[in-house]
């Protein structure tokens, strides 16, 4: 019994905790009736100032709320509750990214059935958070205008783990020379028959047709869980 | 640079799998990461390392197989590996592909201890 060495099958996923977690946060969100709409992009492409719009224009006819990482400050937290929205921030310190179980102990005191909506802004990351699951219906990937055309391509992988790509900032599309084609191009090239939706989150260009899209997704999610 | 996380999810997983077992001498973790995993190996490695740091998995080897990205093509009704390059089209006959049957694995395959 000395010396020797044997291997041990194990074969698990490493994020097999955060899967787990996530499904169960997804039942959880499906009996209460509530549609989580997560968000990923880089810092800055403008995902804080959609979520604000997104949010206000919901309002009137739908009981919303949203989570918003960030490594450090509150004060994305307060932009959005200008909105009128519950709001409340997951301040992630060093980490880079959300994590199902960072979802769940921010929704500790909320009443899940009370809502229609949920929206996760993650970490502004275009790297890390395409692992994690967190029990999302549909994750938007924001591209805007000012980052160039070849984002998707140099970042496949958080592409391909998105539903939807938001390209923002589209006022400022001629400003920069924004190439459209190009960078639907390559969002089709990572992520064929991705669907792309152009907003202006400053103008409201296309905020409208985002928000009718949201609506008509939480219906047809709900009739696929009723003919389940 | 998520590869810290992912390496303490690492270290906690072998430790609960060595407890199960009755306490396990482990000299190597191995591995299988694809390519669309969004794990960079170099970053892993190191962060292992600091992961183990003071725990019963100090010393031991990270061994990190690569698995590169397979898709389906319906057309050619086949399998085929894709390069980075061209993502997301069949390298037989062009035709753009989505499903992906290889290459997003983020898994421990197994455990080398020392007996």
């Amino acid at each position: 019994m000395s010396g020797g060495t044997r291997i041990i099958e194990v074969r698990q996923n490493i994020l097999k905790k955060n899967d787990l977690l996530a499904r169960d946060l997804r039942q959880r969100f499906h009996d209460a009736g509530v549609y989580v709409v997560s968000m990923v992009s880089s810092p800055g492409a403008g995902k804080t100032q959609l979520l604000e719009q997104t949010l206000t224009k919901l309002r009137p006819e739908h009981s919303v709320a949203a989570l918003v990482g960030d490594l450090a400050t509150e004060n994305d937290a307060a932009r959005l509750a200008r909105s009128g929205a519950p709001v409340k921030q997951i301040t992630t310190g060093t980490l880079c990214h959300l994590e199902a179980s960072m979802v769940e102990s921010a929704l500790n005191g909320w009443n899940l059935a009370e809502l229609d909506f949920l929206f996760v802004e993650n970490v502004g990351n275009l790297v890390c958070p395409s692992s994690y699951d967190l029990g999302e219906d549909l994750r938007l990937v924001l591209h805007s205008v000012t980052e160039g055309e070849d984002k998707p391509l140099k970042y496949p992988t958080i592409f391909n783990s998105a539903d939807v790509a938001v390209i923002t900032k589209m006022d400022l599309a001629a400003a920069v020379e924004f190439d459209e084609a190009a960078a639907v191009r390559n969002i089709q090239a990572v992520r064929p028959g991705m669907k792309i939706i152009e907003v202006s989150a400053k103008s409201g260009a296309g905020v409208d047709a985002l928000i009718e899209f949201l609506r008509s997704s939480k219906e047809a999610g709900k009739a696929m869980v009723a003919s389940e | 640079m998520h590869e810290l996380s992912i390496a303490m999810s690492i270290v906690e997983m072998v430790e609960e799998e060595s407890a199960r077992r009755g306490g396990l001498q482990v000299a190597a973790v191995h591995l299988r990461i694809g390519q669309l995993a969004g794990v960079v190996k170099e970053a892993l490695v190191s962060s292992y390392e600091m992961a183990c740091a003071d725990t019963p998995l100090e010393g031991s080897q990270l061994v990190v197989e690569e698995v590169p990205v397979v898709m389906y093509c319906p057309s050619c009704d086949a399998r085929q590996p894709v390069l980075a390059s061209e993502w997301f089209n069949c390298p037989e006959c062009g035709a753009s592909v989505t499903e992906i049957v290889q290459g997003k694995e983020l898994e421990v395959v197994s455990l080398e201890v020392d007996e």
